[in-house]
């Protein structure tokens, strides 16, 4: 018989409560049960970033964290921070540089990258690489990427 | 035809020529951007059964005994099957072409049956309601296994002493030679020979989202649906109706957003092929999604090959002959349908392509071994050719004492001596060596590179520069794969509709994995029509909707879907102008279409718009002569014809850092002159270009799926097998040329995979020039630090 544990927690905004099996992992279940299918699951050892969303404020891997673990906390996804708006100016500057391509590596990219830009208000470019070099893409060569995370931060790129 | 000028204004008039050339961003990112893609892990359907699948953990191994009884009883189960259990409903396949000669593959299965020829190949499957729960049950699989000797190296493979498939005689799948004659002459009389042995390590495609396909059989219709993350559709369905017996139009393959596939999605995947089957035995929906670790061991890998290359020239530095001796290694089985011999093919045409020698021999051995399968990755055949040709051209130059870059211009193809023939028998149309040659050299600053390179060598800093020129097959005929027997189209088509409200929808056979096919195809229709490029809407991907074709490989959705957009649109666009002259009761020749509006072709004045056209062709066709019908919806195809491939060309150039004590290469910059022809949309060719560069500098220094000697990936998961990331990469610096293919009235070429072809050979060049100084020298890729400091003599 499966353990499973009642957890309560904060996603995009909404309660939600729910009894989730302990082994399964918070990006599972964001896909699985609240069908929040933007958080992509890329490697499951939490190389990629690809499933990257945000806990409490900090970005994790949501392959390498337990749903159960999540309880009590507040959890953003790229759905959330879309609809909110707060990714507006770095989804603009993905867009018109081309910063993707395939788009399976972007919610977790935009995830990171807007991490980049709370925390800091300018930034160099060899520090974006930086930030961002936990994020997989093999589509663009990543250039386009720091250029549009570049454009956000410094107004420049 | 040159490039084409859209719309067709009156001659004089200053009109805009239309969105062809133009950095316009993709539409359909906006969805991607805000988590709202369509990937076949996303889709929900009811009743939806997952399969996972029990892998064989040995490289060479026969199935005594198989046991799911502890399986088949774990929780939400629906069954358990082995090879024979789908067999019954999925044909095996061979993987051969006619046009190969002597190529030999066995047959396969979906699921293995009696012996598993690589670690990895599944040799059963489980069905549950969740996948966690199917993965649970495998877990549960008992399996007696009888371990087999395995073969794992290409020489051993070569000399056959244990042979894979007995039935087969021996471990070749295809060899091929050729010899122009007269090349034991020139290197005989010869000033200068060099020769080299090339290595080049197994790599694979690591798509962020893994292999995927959601099978949906409706026995009361006996149709299948396939969702699946595939380049070509309309050749899945064939298959899938082929080896399930259904009948063709039965057979729906439907496409959404594709996470990566550079080639690893064009292949028959056998544990694909048995998600189908399931569904159809279990009458449900059944989904696959390859998690990364089976990915490893089960999307195709690329590559592996070990090649000696000579070059003879004279002491003035004229190129006379190339010899070139490939072998390489596929695994157990010729992937279906294209087959595993296309890559050592590719590079027997190619090597040695951007230049004017004229005697060429070559020789080269495709075997079976017991690792993972490989096959057409991003760029086939061209990163070896290029890497052989750039590598051993430095090493003659070397030794000439000219500099590299001379010693290229000296024997590049001369860009008036078009149409060519290479001595491989390959057909160039027109190629730009020397335009190219001379732009990357402005752009890079070479002389002033060089010079910044000798300070810095006093200072014990050692940096070098690296020159790959290249040629690329692009927009292939049949003669790629149709005129050896493989039902893949090399025909693709546009069906261009004008809606009621003068929307135009577009439908193309090829298909969208984030290079923007669907944007491009928007930009040629909306100005082949004459309509704003808010008004296009773009559908791929459906073989239920779009024309029949052959989707997205080879560099070929541009040039040839393209081209059959373009001929929709201007066909849509005369249609378009009947309809509007029978209106206005105007003489169609002096209409046009502009920015959604009918307008007098020279004053320039705004007759109709094309909603009101639209209307009364589709609700007021009352008001219209009585003999006229309006045929608003337009479908053409395009095949390329005068040439089995468009080739396209290139030159790039690598500057980077060697550090000698730690064996380190830091990348400091990249650039790629490329001449793709017609360029629709410049900033997605740049993009495209980029995004190659750094799959071909993967491959140079990081990228190998390292195997044991009992045939054991030893890396394969993301953590050990690695690939570039933001931190390591460089800024990419792309420029290009236009020399359009007269083929087609667009004038596009491919150019996809450019950047891979010529980015190894770029670095190794690079690395070696950095190293020559110290008289080392790599030419085993990747070249890892470990390998750059045993050139060195330093482990």
């Amino acid at each position: 018989m499966e353990q499973a544990l009642d957890t309560t927690m904060t996603v995009n905004g909404s309660p939600v409560r729910r009894r989730i099996p302990a082994r399964q992992h918070l990006v599972d279940f964001l896909r699985e049960e609240l069908g929040l299918t933007g958080s992509h699951i890329g490697c499951e050892h939490g190389v990629c970033g690809a499933c990257t969303v945000r806990v409490d404020g900090d970005i994790v891997r949501g392959c390498l964290m337990l749903a159960v673990q999540a309880n009590g906390c507040k959890v953003d996804t790229i759905e959330g921070l879309s609809d909110s708006g707060e990714l507006e100016a770095l989804q603009k500057a993905f867009h018109e540089r081309n910063a993707l391509q395939c788009g399976f590596c972007t919610p977790g990219m935009l995830m990171a990258a807007q991490d980049l830009v709370l925390q800091k208000a300018r930034c160099s470019r060899e520090e974006i690489k930086r930030h961002i070099s936990g994020n997989y893409c093999r589509c663009t060569g990543y250039q386009a990427i720091v250029d549009a995370i570049e454009q956000v931060l410094n107004g420049q790129g | 035809m040159a490039k084409a000028e859209l719309p067709l204004h009156a001659p004089g008039t200053q009109l805009d020529k239309g969105y062809i050339g133009q950095s316009v961003p993709r539409a359909n990112a906006q969805r991607l951007l805000q988590g709202r893609g369509s990937f076949i892990d996303d889709l929900r359907f009811p009743r939806l059964a997952h399969v996972a699948f029990f892998r064989s953990p040995y490289a060479h191994a026969r199935i005594k005994r198989l046991d799911f009884s502890k399986a088949s009883k774990a929780e939400g189960v629906i069954g358990v099957f082995d090879g024979r259990s789908v067999a019954e409903y999925c044909t095996p396949w061979v993987a051969v072409l006619a046009h190969l000669k002597g190529i030999k593959s066995p047959p396969q299965h979906a699921i293995a049956i009696e012996r598993a020829c690589w670690q990895g190949e599944a040799v059963a499957a489980a069905v549950a309601d969740s996948r966690s729960q199917a993965e649970d049950a495998v877990a549960r699989i008992e399996a007696e296994w009888e371990e087999l000797p395995v073969v794992v190296d290409m020489d051993e493979a070569l000399a056959g002493k244990r042979v894979i498939h007995p039935e087969l005689g021996d471990n070749i799948c295809f060899k091929r030679e050729l010899d122009t004659g007269g090349v034991e002459e020139a290197f005989a009389t010869a000033d200068v020979v060099v020769e080299d042995v090339f290595h080049f390590g197994r790599h694979t495609g690591v798509c962020l989202e893994g292999r995927a396909l959601l099978a949906d059989y409706n026995a009361a219709e006996h149709s299948l649906t396939v969702y699946h993350a595939t380049q070509a559709p309309h050749m899945m369905q064939d298959i899938f109706s082929r080896h399930l017996n259904i009948p063709e139009a039965n057979v729906r393959v439907i496409t959404k957003d594709v996470g990566g596939s550079y080639g690893i999605k064009v292949h028959v995947y056998a544990d694909e092929m048995a998600t189908a089957a399931l569904s159809v035995m279990l009458r449900r929906p059944v989904k696959f999604v390859a998690d990364r670790l089976e990915s490893f061991v089960s999307d195709i890998h690329a590559r592996e090959h070990k090649a000696k290359v000579r070059l003879a020239c004279t002491s003035s530095g004229e190129i006379l002959a190339f010899e070139l001796d490939d072998l390489t290694a596929i695994g157990p089985y010729s992937v279906y349908p294209r087959t595993s011999g296309i890559e050592g093919n590719q590079v027997v045409n190619l090597t040695g392509g951007p230049y004017r020698h004229q005697k060429y021999r070559a020789k080269m051995h495709v075997v079976f071994t017991n690792k993972n399968v490989t096959c057409q990755y991003r760029a086939v055949g061209h990163p070896i050719a290029v890497a052989l040709t750039e590598g051993i051209v430095d090493l003659a130059a070397q030794k000439l004492g000219m500099d590299v870059a001379e010693f290229r211009r000296k024997n590049l193809i001369p860009d008036d001596a078009y149409p060519y023939t290479f001595p491989s028998g390959i057909k160039f149309e027109k190629l730009s060596h020397h335009k190219s040659l001379n732009k990357l050299l402005q752009l890079m600053d070479y002389q002033e590179l060089r010079e910044e390179q000798l300070r810095l060598r006093k200072n014990n800093i050692y940096r070098g520069i690296g020159l790959a020129a290249m040629i690329e097959v692009t927009n292939p005929s049949p003669a790629f794969y149709g005129v050896g027997g493989a039902r893949i189209s090399a025909q693709d088509g546009a069906t261009l509709r004008l809606e009621p409200t003068g929307m135009l929808t577009v439908m193309c056979s090829v298909t969208e994995q984030g290079q923007g096919t669907e944007a491009v195809f928007a930009q040629v229709a909306a100005s082949a029509v004459g309509v704003t490029l808010d008004k296009v809407r773009v559908i791929t991907g459906d073989t239920a909707v779009t024309p029949y074709g052959g989707g997205t490989w080879a560099s070929r959705g541009a040039g040839i879907g393209g081209e059959a957009v373009l001929l929709a649109g201007r066909a849509l666009r005369s249609n378009v102008l009947d309809v509007a002259s029978q209106i206005l009761k105007a003489d169609k020749a002096t209409l046009d279409i502009l920015n959604n509006e009918i307008i007098n072709r020279l004053t320039l004045e705004t007759r109709m718009p094309l909603a009101e056209l639209g209307r009364v062709a589709y609700f007021r066709p009352d008001t219209l002569p009585i003999d006229f019908q309006s045929e608003l919806t337009v479908t053409r195809h395009y095949t390329p014809r005068q040439y089995g491939f468009t080739f396209t060309n290139g030159i790039q150039a690598s500057w980077l850092e060697v550090d000698p004590d730690t064996g380190f290469v830091r990348l400091l910059k990249h650039w790629c002159v490329e001449d793709a022809g017609t360029l629709i949309n410049p900033m997605l060719v740049d993009e495209q270009i980029r995004g190659g560069v750094v799959q071909g500098i993967g491959a140079a220094l990081f990228e190998e799926c390292l195997y044991g000697p009992d045939g054991q990936l030893l890396n394969g998961n993301m953590a050990d097998y690695l690939v570039p990331m933001a931190g390591e990469m460089c800024d990419i610096v792309c420029a290009h040329l236009e020399t359009p293919t007269r083929q087609s009235q667009l004038g596009a070429k491919g150019v996809g995979e450019a950047g891979t072809a010529g980015a190894p050979a770029a670095v190794m060049n690079a690395i070696n020039d950095a190293l020559a100084p110290l008289g080392a020298r790599v030419t085993a890729m990747p070249f890892t630090p470990q390998r750059i400091l045993k050139a060195l003599g330093k482990v």
